[in-house]
């Protein structure tokens, strides 16, 4: 078993290194994770003192630069990189479960039960997303968890509608059939059966999710619907957007890194989905 | 004889991730003013890719015509530039296809469609046109033309549809009617309807057809000649009644026997043993040894040369006793 | 013809439970607060009194059992009262309607010239297929999609107000400024450039890569080469047999958009001070004016499910087939 999933991995790995692009992304990637787990570590300045003079350019002392209220634009970046990968990772999981049981529950089952789920599933996609994120966070106050579950809460539809199809184009199959035969449970053969089989497409998807998920996130704190004790990029261009006219790097910095963030998360998602969807190869 | 098309040596190739394969290898054969020529042979054999290479519609992308002449009315077709050939496509040679369903767009009326060819060639004024669609339609049989032409393909059946093809097809008063499999997609009391239509027409038109089917019930209805295929190659050719009276060539027997096309029809068809090779995995020399009841080592040895009696050609070794190079 | 309008009719029945659905949502999420409404809005307004708390709950009904609640307040919602804003102390649906022309005006320019150039863009990458302006476009989507909206519009603001001071950063109408009726709609448009240019670059991307692909799935079918076989050229083919299909599948996404749109346009908004809902929001989250965040969700819902119901007769119109379901 073991074995057989590591040499999965392997050629797994093999596909997805022919996209070079792909690869860059994975690099990219690679780059911010270490950024955000250690950076905070190797350059301890906190992003909220405010220890140098307002709106200085990139300095010795300040690589980066210093914002509106004198504090480290570095030390900002590499807090911000926390939190955005965090609720941008920890929202599309728990959307992506989400997603997975309900798709999985109106696939297999079909019947009353898909017509309810599905009908749900098309009402929350017809929700504009943002709004009902930023409702959400206004209600509950913001905080690191309700951000993250405001993102699940408006990203959780496209999954399920996915998930959907992929157990029900499974569920018709002979192999399921003799699943069911053997005496397998229902359960068995949802999680044991299909779920390997369907989860291919899922996975990629939820790869791409993260990128919309630190793109919303973003947003919400822009808005000024960021954890208040917390500095995330959004907040940071915020903060910059008032020194516009005279420090225009200020708002750049923190944009330029979302944007080769989301962008390599993009690649990287681009490249699983050829890995493994290798079908769809061809454009 | 001064042929219409004279195709010679056509080779046609598709790239594929396993590198360039080889659909038609170096076939040549004519076809005379107002002769229906029939191409047959199993699916796979190269059949289609011969009809869009005529017209060159191998999609730029997956394959080209590798080789070889296409000479129509004089003009090498295969050496013609874009602009120009597309003054032959529909108006001097027209094309219809196996699936009427699949070959009509969707979401325009059969009147446009059918119009089409005929203002791009300008055939007819804009304002004559739809009175042409409608003629058009009657001479294909379509009941109540006026109010066919508004209507969608998803309206009509099956059958009507191949009309409505027919009638796109000859639109232009093209020379040559090359048509692909054009009763395989329909219905078995419609397939007759259609191909005394195409026989009928031709008569009427004074056009050349160029019949693709492996239906070689209605080769020997409606063919003077044959030409039959496998995996690329063309293995025999001839008129059609000495051909099935006599065939020359095992593959062309085997297929006899597999259509049962004049026996009891109790009797059980006879298949030929094997399957169509891959193009990429070709055995070396004549590609249907390994399916041959015949097959002698020299078979394996080298590619048959084309032999020659009369009007007959085939690649077979054991034509030789009895037949010259070509 | 007839099973055309009895399927336009059917379609638009489907809006009654969707806005419905709607409705059940907003009752929902006012309840789900911790605290009851009235607390949560009297808290969240700033200046809570107990008189105030008192009269908010009995303005609410929240004295009353809840299921009588929530049938008065989907009765109200219904007939589009969607309370009065604390803050602001007018109707929500008149704070709403007041601001909904602008975003419209911002939302349509940007989705109008984006598909446009979009489609353009998507035909001849197909055309292209494989080509260096196929992988430019390519490239460049891909970073456009990876662009924060609200920082993009910041960008453009540092390049063409501040820089190049050729289009104002900020507004919808010069401020002070007497123009005739022909040049105050100049003046709008000119306003109106970096904010639709921003809300819509993401969506000329989108739109590029959706009609490229779906071209290209067109591109192989069968009524394609019957179309080559008639002697027509790759460009016309491409513009009338191909794109009319292509469209299609593009069509039904359109209606997806809009509130992918509608969440755009409110930070678009908040950067370049549109008064439009985004405005509003900005306000409202700014003032914890929960009702008015609740009536702009709801609002923005219904013309979301309104423009779906907008965008399936469209397609029912683009293909002839869908009369005969
Ligand atoms: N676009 C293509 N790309 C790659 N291979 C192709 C393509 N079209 C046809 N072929 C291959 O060429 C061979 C001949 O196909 P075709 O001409 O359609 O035969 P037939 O019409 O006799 O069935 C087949 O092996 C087929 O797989
Ligand atoms: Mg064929």
């Amino acid at each position: 078993m073991t074995v057989q999933v590591a040499s999965g991995v392997v050629s797994l790995w093999h596909r997805f290194r022919r996209n070079r692009a792909a690869v860059l992304g994975l690099a990219i990637m690679a780059l911010i994770v270490l950024a955000a787990a250690f950076g905070p570590l190797l350059y301890p300045v906190d992003p909220f003192d405010m220890l140098g003079r307002p709106s200085t350019v990139p300095s010795q002392r300040f690589p980066l630069g210093t914002d509106v209220s004198g504090r480290d634009i570095l030390a900002g970046l590499l807090h911000g990189a926390r939190v955005s990968l965090l609720i941008g990772i920890a929202a599309s999981l728990a959307a992506t479960l989400v997603g997975l049981v309900v798709g999985a529950l109106a696939g297999y089952f079909g019947g009353w039960l898909d017509a309810v789920l599905m009908r749900t599933t098309d009402f929350f996609l017809t929700i504009p997303s943002f709004v009902l994120a930023v409702l959400i966070v206004a209600i509950f106050q913001p905080s690191v968890l309700i951000i993250t579950a405001s993102i699940a809460v408006v990203s959780w539809p496209s999954v399920a509608r996915l998930a959907r199809a992929e157990f029900v184009s499974h569920q018709g199959r002979d192999y399921v059939d003799a699943c069911r035969a053997m005496g397998m449970s229902n359960a068995e053969i949802m999680l044991r059966q299909i779920l390997p089989n369907a989860l291919p497409p899922v996975i990629v998807i939820a790869s791409l999710m993260v990128a919309t998920a630190i793109l919303t996130e973003s947003g919400l704190s822009f808005l000024g619907l960021g954890d208040p004790n917390i500095i995330s990029w959004g907040y940071m261009i915020g903060v910059g957007r008032t020194v516009l006219r005279t420090a225009w790097w200020m708002s750049a910095i923190p944009g330029v890194t979302i944007l080769i963030t989301v962008l390599a998360i993009n690649l990287v998602g681009e490249g699983l989905n050829e890995a493994l969807n290798p079908r769809m190869r061809q454009r | 004889m001064s042929a219409l098309l004279r195709v010679s040596d056509l080779t046609v190739e598709y790239d594929t991730l396993g590198g360039a394969l080889r659909a038609v290898d170096g076939v040549s054969f004519t076809i005379a003013p107002g002769e229906t020529v029939a191409i047959v042979g199993e699916s796979g054999s190269g059949k289609s890719s011969i009809a869009h290479a005529l017209l060159r519609l191998i999609p730029r992308a997956s394959g080209r015509i590798a080789g070889g002449r296409i000479e129509f009315a004089g003009e090498d077709l295969a050496a013609l530039p874009e602009h120009a050939m597309r003054r032959v496509r529909g108006a001097r040679i027209g094309m219809i296809f196996q699936d009427p369903m699949m070959a009509l767009n969707p979401v325009y009326t059969i009147g446009r469609q059918i119009a089409e060819p005929l203002l791009l060639h300008g055939s007819v004024p804009v304002r004559r046109a739809m009175d042409r669609v409608v003629e058009l339609l009657t001479l294909v049989g379509v009941p109540a033309p006026e109010e066919r032409i508004r209507q969608y393909p998803h309206n009509l059946s099956g059958g009507m549809r191949q009309r409505v093809m027919i009638a796109m097809a000859l639109a232009s008063g093209p020379r040559l009617l090359i048509a692909d499999e054009p009763t395989t997609a329909l219905d078995v009391t419609v397939q007759a309807q259609v191909l005394a239509l195409v026989d009928e027409l031709k008569a009427r038109l004074g056009m050349a057809v160029l019949l693709i089917t492996h239906d070689l019930a209605v080769v020997s209805e409606v063919a003077a000649r044959v030409v039959v295929m496998y995996a690329g190659r063309k293995v025999e050719e001839g008129p059609v009644n000495e051909v099935f009276a006599d065939p020359a060539h095992p593959y062309t027997r085997g297929l006899l026997a597999a259509s049962d096309w004049s026996g009891d029809p109790r009797e059980r068809l006879r298949e030929i043993p094997g399957t169509v090779p891959a193009l990429a995995e070709l055995p070396e020399g004549c590609s249907f040894w390994p399916r041959c009841p015949d097959a002698e080592p020299r078979c394996r040895a080298a590619r048959p040369a084309e032999l020659a009696s009369g009007a007959r050609r085939a690649s077979c070794v054991h034509a030789e006793r009895i037949w010259r190079p070509s | 013809m007839t099973s055309r309008l009895s399927y336009v009719a059917l379609r638009a029945l489907q809006v009654i439970p969707a806005v419905l659905a709607i409705a059940v949502l907003n009752f929902i999420l006012l309840h789900m607060a911790p605290g009851d409404a009235a607390d949560v809005i009297a808290g969240l307004s700033g200046h809570a009194s107990a008189e105030m708390t008192a009269e908010l709950r009995r303005s609410f009904g929240l004295d009353q059992p809840l299921i009588v609640q929530f049938f008065v307040y989907i009765g109200r919602l219904l007939t589009l009262d969607l309370g009065i804003s604390l803050i602001q102390s007018r109707p929500v649906v008149e704070l709403i309607a007041e601001r909904m022309g602008a975003t419209l005006i911002l939302m349509l320019t940007a989705i109008g010239v984006a598909v446009g150039i979009g489609l353009l863009l998507g035909i001849l990458a197909a055309l292209r297929h494989r080509s260096w302006t196929d992988t430019a476009l390519s490239v460049l989507a891909l970073v456009v999609y990876a662009t924060p909206q609200f920082w993009l519009g910041l960008m453009l603001i540092v390049f063409f107000s501040i820089t190049l001071d050729i289009f104002p950063s900020g507004g919808m109408r010069t401020i002070g400024a007497e123009f005739g009726p022909i040049h105050s709609v100049l003046d709008v448009a000119r306003h109106l450039v970096l904010p639709a240019g921003t809300l819509g670059l993401f969506y000329v991307a989108l739109y590029t890569r959706l009609m490229r692909t779906s071209m290209l799935d067109i591109m192989t079918l069968d009524y394609i080469t019957t179309a080559r076989a008639k002697g027509m050229s790759e460009l016309r083919i491409a513009f009338t047999h191909a794109a009319r299909n292509a469209l299609l599948p593009i069509v039904t996404l359109l209606g997806v958009q809009v509130g992918h749109l509608l969440g755009g346009s409110i930070l678009v908004e908040t950067v370049f001070g549109w008064p439009g809902l985004g405005r509003l929001v900005l306000d409202a989250l700014l003032q914890r004016d929960l009702v008015l965040l609740l009536g702009i969700l709801f609002i923005s819902s219904v013309v979301v499910v309104l423009t779906n119901l907008l965008v399936d007769v469209i397609y029912g119109l683009l293909d002839p087939r869908l009369a005969r379901k």
